[in-house]
């Protein structure tokens, strides 16, 4: 079966697998596992420029701009405006439109403030933002971010770099059958089979950071997760066989000695 | 050089000290960055880095340079 392109506010790509490219001990190693993911799209954040250490390395000198896409997240926001703020800056530093909204409600257990998600999400999307919008899976909120603009709906499957993988598979369904939307698990992936399960529920695809950057080898983890995310959206496209109570066996009785 | 010509801004919550009539384009130059990878904010709001030269900073002026880091 060929595949649908996998397109977002009209642009398509060629990878289901984002990245993030945060906690990697350096940026060559994050450089090296982003080439090994096969991702093109990578999330990154906005901070100040150290005006100390002039020699600091800098991420675009190792990823660069031209060849992959950059998704500006808002990190470490807690509210709306400062979600704006971050991404009018993202936007000035080259143009990004396409952003990845993330407001955050609690420092703990990092889940979305999503009364402040929805209204940054028509904020933005008022303002000529193309915004992927990080949410709980509650479909009614994925619904209403999808009434107010957002280009692409984004769960977590649990907790950001928590690892616990998908926790709620019944909701994730659900929001797949009630939106044409990407539809993209974004954090609390732990390993390849949840990267698998996720595309195995429909998801349009997946982005992983601390599975990838913690890893104790990333590189083999990047890799891994590439080849999860083909392989869960393949066995998606290929319709499973129904689940029986009891065997079937594989070889005929016909000419049983 | 004279403490009077001088004036204290703040960039990125760092306090410095230009002389006057420093425009913002010496401050990025001054800095080493490159500004094509760069976005700036004076005072909490977005600078159009195509004008920057003809931006003179003023006493107490703060200044935000940001960049893009990796994150997820």
């Amino acid at each position: 079966m060929i595949d649908k392109k996998f397109k977002i506010a009209n642009k398509t790509f060629k990878s289901r697998l984002i990245v993030g490219t945060g906690k990697y001990k350096n940026f060559n190693e994050c450089a090296n596992a982003v080439k090994a993911s096969g991702a093109d799209i990578v999330t990154v954040a906005v901070r100040r420029v150290n005006i100390t250490n002039k020699n600091k390395a800098r991420l675009m000198d190792y990823l660069d701009p031209k060849k992959i896409t950059y998704l500006p997240n808002t990190a470490g926001c807690f509210s709306a405006e400062e979600a704006i703020r971050t991404l009018r800056l993202a936007r000035e530093i080259g143009g990004w439109k396409l952003v990845k909204l993330e407001v955050l409600g609690d420092k703990r257990n990092l889940f979305p403030e999503m009364i402040e998600t929805l209204r940054s999400t028509e904020l933005l999307t008022k303002e000529g933002f193309k915004v992927m919008v990080y949410c709980n899976d509650d479909p009614l909120m994925a619904k209403r971010l999808e009434n107010v603009g957002a280009v692409a709906i984004m769960p977590l499957a649990a907790p950001i770099g928590s690892g616990l993988g998908i926790q709620n598979k019944i909701n994730i369904k659900i929001i797949r059958k009630q939106t044409k939307l990407p539809l993209i698990i974004d954090a609390g992936i732990g390993q390849a089979s949840d990267a698998s399960i996720a595309m195995e529920l429909g998801c349009d695809g997946v982005l992983i950071n601390t599975a990838i950057a913690k890893a104790q080898n990333p590189i083999q983890m990047a890799e891994a997760m590439r080849l999860a995310v083909i392989s869960g959206r393949k066995s998606f496209l290929s319709g499973r066989i129904d689940r029986n109570l009891f065997g079937s066996a594989s070889t005929t009785k016909e000419g049983i000695i | 050089m004279n403490i009077k010509n001088k004036i204290k801004i703040t960039v990125n919550g760092k306090q410095m000290q230009v002389i006057t009539n420093f425009s913002l384009k010496s401050l990025i130059v001054k800095l080493k960055i490159p500004i094509d990878k760069i976005a700036i904010e004076l005072n909490k709001k977005i600078i159009d880095k195509k004008k920057i030269s003809k931006i003179q900073l003023k006493k107490g002026d703060k200044i935000e340079i940001v960049h893009f880091i990796g994150g997820g």
